[in-house]
């Protein structure tokens, strides 16, 4: 085994080490715990908390990638693999490699299409086939599929709930008891931790459930080539994660940099940087878009040596849709930084720092660079949700990831043109729009949370 | 006011000189004509004089921005720089790869993309607005809270979804209108019908919510209180009061975008099968035809930036304090 780190995993893992970074530092100042203290008070923040963390986890599991090592030799040494795979692909081996023939419905035990059979008496008939993995246990389908269903999942169901009880018992014991705190859940009504309760609960049992049933059939189905549609939609999890993430983590010094920058000297520096981001800003974004990624193809497809797998060429491509992305929209949060920093240049303490003698720079990132991160990180988890939806609006216009990069976009283009087929192959599309509305909802509600709890025109009143 | 749009429009030429200069470094220096011919014409077995052939039909054989050969003048206007991109400001936007005058396509094209955006542009805004007035008419209350959860789950749905479900609906389970097509005159309607109203369902969630906030912010002023307290009812303070004050940021974010409305809706189009602009920029990039995507980020932002004069005009109609100068 050999591990691999392509480009964006070690974007994934520094912005990682970032937040924990942050994390840490927040601790140790009560001020800066505040705001975080008013999101972990509501139960909606909580909650969405919970669901994004889950979609992390995948993403974060499935950015752990590596190359298998073949059992023969050549001379003594050892030959990987050429393809690129990652912990998730491990751990969900058995919903990579059970493929089928072609479409199935979710749940099924028959195949989309007829096809011809031999029979036992040596005359050809025209029907169904059974699947190759999906229910092939039951030995009348039409008699014991729904029994078989329903016990299955109930199963699962009981056995998640089991695990999640153990697993809450297991926090409280570890972290909650020390503290003392031993107030039945009962009383404190309006706590989050309720709900949090109820919702790894209902979490566990449903993940309990999916996963028990989808041992033995495709819980939503296959697509043209017969791969499972929940591998390929888990799978498109880390591509809406990369984007939404590491396009911010690009972002972030132009808009910080220049944006202060502008605010604090004014003048000539403040007149190039409007001129930088008035240009950007006045081409409509999905073009400038679509012409930088034509560009970029063009030299990615000049260059195949760059790349030693075809992972890592998606990779970089990937990676440069992020760049792009960012590059493109960094105008708006520089010119909110920059408004704000015109405004607090003006305040008391930074002129006093100014009459101390403190230089420029230590003014800027001691005393401004601070008092505008709640704008930067508002703008962060505002956009998040935002950028998930746009790679698949880029998908379908032809500038989005590489086509052999499972993403959102790239499911919901594959799937559209079989909404044409009769009876219509709706699981791929429901399949991704699905799991993209759970993403981008529980982002938006999370952001909205933020927002509430770091924006200083709102009053608080605990 | 006439020397202060002078004076903008002047201002935007330095503007378009970026525009003009980021996609000439886009398109020509980060890949050499030579690269862009040999992704034209397949990637291997491509003889040099076949990509000679192509540079010179595209008119890409030319020096970049200082033709040295040549005398006087045209050491400058012999070269790609001057051919391809200063030339654009004339709208001389030269020809796509298959052939035809790229301006006179844009002249046809615009108008078939004006008949979607334009009706989507008017009952959207409408619709928006009333919906957020309403919202903040029953502030606080169970259905205000209702509208604010709707517009959160709606903003986030996927707008492919509208796109793709709207077809299904009505194209093929209900048959009330053709799925995709479109035809000039008055016949447009039924083509027009389905698009528009796709376009006005999937703007509800973020519009709505946007408006409510610009609304909520200007319910806490003080002149609100001096209208209830003058006894006038709660919508006249809404309609009469609130509404005309929030013109000022509801203009911001809605004049800059009536010139762009030309350039019609990449998915829209390209999904219901409309022949204009936005259809036209996505077969460019699929087809790669730099040529048009060049013409269309070139016209976007001219576009844009008669939206903003637009803007800053529009403050003077809704707002006698504002006086340009």
């Amino acid at each position: 085994m050999m591990p691999v780190v392509l480009w964006t995993d070690a974007m994934i893992f520094l912005l990682l080490a970032t937040i924990l970074a942050g994390a840490w530092h927040i601790r140790k100042w009560p001020h800066l715990m505040l705001p975080w203290q008013r999101v972990a008070t509501s139960s909606m923040g909580m909650v969405s908390l919970l669901i994004l963390s889950l979609f992390m986890l995948v993403g974060l599991l499935d950015s752990l990638h590596y190359r298998i090592a073949l059992p023969e030799k050549n001379n003594g040494q050892t030959v990987y693999s050429a393809e690129v795979v990652s912990a998730f692909d491990a751990l969900a081996s058995g919903l990579k490699s059970r493929t089928e023939k072609t479409y199935s419905a979710p749940m099924a035990a028959y195949l989309y299409a007829k096809e011809n059979m031999d029979t036992l008496e040596g005359k050809i008939l025209r029907d169904y086939p059974r699947l190759r993995f999906g229910g092939v246990h039951l030995s009348d389908v039409g008699r014991d599929w729904l029994g078989d269903v329903v016990q299955k999942a109930a199963r699962g169901a009981l056995a998640g709930l089991l695990l999640g009880v153990l697993l809450i018992a297991a926090i409280w014991i570890l972290f909650l008891r020390q503290r003392g705190d031993h107030l039945p859940l009962s009383k404190v009504a309006d706590n989050p931790r309720k709900a949090l309760l109820i919702t790894t609960l209902l979490l566990a049992a449903f993940f309990g459930a999916v996963s028990n049933l989808a041992a033995s059939y495709h819980v939503l189905g296959t697509d043209k080539v017969g791969q499972d549609v929940l591998y390929l939609a888990l799978k498109s999890i880390r591509t809406g994660l990369v984007i939404g993430t590491i396009t911010t983590l690009v972002t972030l010094p132009f808009a910080l940099l220049l944006g202060v920058a502008a605010g604090y000297f004014r003048g000539w520096v403040d007149d190039i940087i409007q001129y930088i981001y008035t240009v950007l800003s006045s081409i409509p974004s999905v073009l400038l878009i679509a012409a930088a990624v034509l560009m970029m193809q063009v030299t990615i497809e000049m260059h195949p040596e760059w790349f030693e797998t075809s992972a890592a060429r998606a990779d970089v491509r990937l990676l440069s849709l992020c760049l792009i992305l960012g590059l493109t929209s960094w105008t708006g949060l520089c010119r909110l930084l920059r408004g704000e920093t015109l405004k607090l240049r003006e305040l008391e303490y930074i002129q006093a720092a100014q009459a101390f003698g403190v230089s420029s720079p230590r003014i800027i990132t001691q005393h401004i660079m601070p008092n505008v991160m709640h704008i930067v990180l508002i703008a962060m988890v505002m956009d998040f949700s935002g950028l998930v939806l746009a790679e698949a609006v880029l998908s379908y216009v032809g500038v989005g990831v590489d086509p052999s990069t499972m993403s959102f976009g790239t499911l919901i283009n594959a799937a559209r043109l079989e909404m044409g087929r009769d009876p219509i192959v709706w699981w791929t599309l429901a399949a991704a729009f699905g799991f993209m509305l759970v993403l981008v909802l529980a982002a938006n509600l999370f952001a909205d949370v933020v927002r509430d709890a770091f924006d200083p025109r709102l009053s608080h009143k605990n | 006011m006439i020397a202060y749009l002078i004076r903008r429009i002047l201002y935007a030429f330095p503007v378009l000189v970026g525009v003009n200069l980021l996609t000439f470094a886009l398109f020509f220096v980060v890949n050499t004509p030579d690269d862009m011919a040999r992704m034209q014409l397949g990637m291997k077995r491509v003889t040099p004089e076949a990509i000679e052939k192509w540079k010179q039909q595209q008119g890409y054989d030319k020096p970049l921005m200082l033709n040295t050969q040549a005398a006087g003048m045209s050491k400058i206007s012999d070269t790609v720089f001057f051919e391809k991109s200063v030339r654009m400001f004339a709208f001389d936007f030269g020809y796509a790869n298959d052939g035809r005058n790229i301006a006179r396509e844009i002249q046809t094209r615009m108008l078939p993309s004006l008949a979607i955006a334009l009706p989507t542009f008017v009952v959207g805004l409408l619709l928006y607005i009333t919906f957020a007035l309403f919202m903040t008419l029953f502030r606080g209350t169970a259905l205000d809270t209702l509208g604010v959860t709707l517009c959160v789950f709606l903003m986030s749905v996927s707008g492919l979804f509208y796109i793709i479900g709207g077809q299904f609906l009505a194209g093929k389970l209900w048959h009330w209108v053709p799925i995709s097509g479109y035809v000039g005159g008055t016949d447009s309607i039924k083509f027009i019908l389905l698009p528009v109203l796709i376009g006005v369902v999937g703007g509800i969630g973020a519009s709505g919510r946007w408006y409510r906030t610009i609304f909520l912010e200007e319910i806490s002023k003080d002149y609100v209180r001096t209208a209830r307290a003058k006894g006038l009812s709660e919508l006249r303070v809404l309609f009469g009061h609130v509404l005309k004050n929030a013109m000022i940021p509801i203009l911001t974010g809605v004049v800059v975008v009536i010139p762009l409305l030309f350039m019609g809706s990449l998915l829209t189009e390209s999904f219901f099968g409309i022949p204009g602009l936005g259809s036209y920029t996505i077969d460019a990039i699929n087809a790669q035809d730099f040529g048009v995507v060049r013409a269309m980020v070139f016209l976007g932002s001219v576009l844009y930036i008669v939206g903003l004069v637009l803007t800053d005009i529009s403050y003077t109609l809704v707002d006698p304090r504002v006086r340009l100068q």
